[in-house]
């Protein structure tokens, strides 16, 4: 019955949002604002995952750890675009083709 | 039912707009479409019961991550017309992202007929709320877990201030030594003053 929501449903969500962020890597190769968003996607789905295995088994761990990954989440997006905002203000441009200056 | 329907509308809103996070042209575009698609995860926590994370969801990341987003889509400069120019790697993407989709299909569809994980139905919550349980488990389970996150912000904290401070030349700015070191003799001078006597 597809009007019962079991943890198929929940899986299946996270699994197309993962997917959703991974393209979104390969898609925009050239903005890094997007790449870090198509990142906050894939920790979202990760969450979705976590908190969903973690309500139908019956154990809190799963959300303690969804918590975990959200504050890792908010410190990488706050590094990441620390590192762009250096970045830009070096260059003049986040195009990432061209943030090569570290390979000798 | 009710809860399935809202289900279904939450994932969709979820996916559509995952989507047009990655397919817009405009950075800003993006973040307002993240932030929405941050909204409707919310809501398919608040379904699944776990409202603590549900509603810190929202505050960390539309209060926080996607207004540091938009801060800094819309403080840098950018030339959106260069920057939409679509890669050659959009193949190998989608290639990528099938591989995935087919790997995760057979997982589905070979998967067997016994549940092997064990659906432990009796919660044991005592009537305590979801927020309480999280609570309590949190300080003294994961007490660890709990103070290395705390490191991990701070951490970050002070990374993104140190990568992002500069120091300007033609700007004063307040010397504590050099203030504390003053003294009376070589600060001031003494002059003597003769009244003459204009005429």
């Amino acid at each position: 019955m597809i009007f019962e929501i079991g943890i198929y449903h929940y899986t299946i969500l996270s699994a197309f949002l993962f997917f959703t962020g991974v393209f979104g890597i390969f898609l925009n190769r050239t903005n890094l604002i997007i790449i870090l968003m198509s990142l906050e996607l894939i920790l979202l789905s990760v969450s979705i995952n976590f908190i969903s295995f973690s309500v139908f088994l019956g154990d809190i761990t799963g959300q303690i750890f969804s918590l975990f990954i959200l504050t890792v989440a908010a410190g990488e997006a706050a590094i990441g675009l620390a590192i762009l905002v250096v970045y830009f203000r070096n260059s003049g441009n986040i195009n990432v083709n061209e943030i090569n200056k570290m390979r000798g | 039912m009710f809860a399935s329907i809202l289900f279904f509308l939450f994932s969709f809103l979820i996916l559509g707009s995952a989507l047009l996070v990655i397919t817009s042209k405009n950075p800003v575009n993006s973040v307002i479409f993240l932030i929405f698609s941050f909204f409707n995860a919310a809501g398919i926590f608040l379904i699944a019961g776990a409202e603590f994370l549900a509603l810190i969801m929202l505050i960390v990341y539309v209060g926080a991550v996607a207004v540091l987003f938009l801060f800094v889509v819309m403080m840098l400069d950018l030339n959106f017309e260069e920057l939409n120019k679509k890669t050659k790697f959009i193949r190998t993407g989608i290639v990528t992202a099938s591989i995935l989709i087919i790997e995760m299909l057979v997982l589905f569809f070979y998967y067997p007929e016994e549940q092997s994980f064990i659906i432990n139905q009796d919660n044991n919550t005592n009537g305590l709320t979801n927020t309480e349980i999280i609570g309590s488990k949190i300080y003294t389970e994961h007490f660890y877990h709990f103070q290395i996150a705390g490191l991990i912000l701070l951490v970050a904290m002070i990374g993104a201030i140190v990568l992002t401070l500069r120091h300007r030349d033609n700007v004063r700015r307040q010397d504590i030594p050099l203030q504390v070191s003053r003294d009376q003799e070589k600060n001031i001078e003494l002059k003597d003053i003769t009244f003459e006597e204009s005429e």
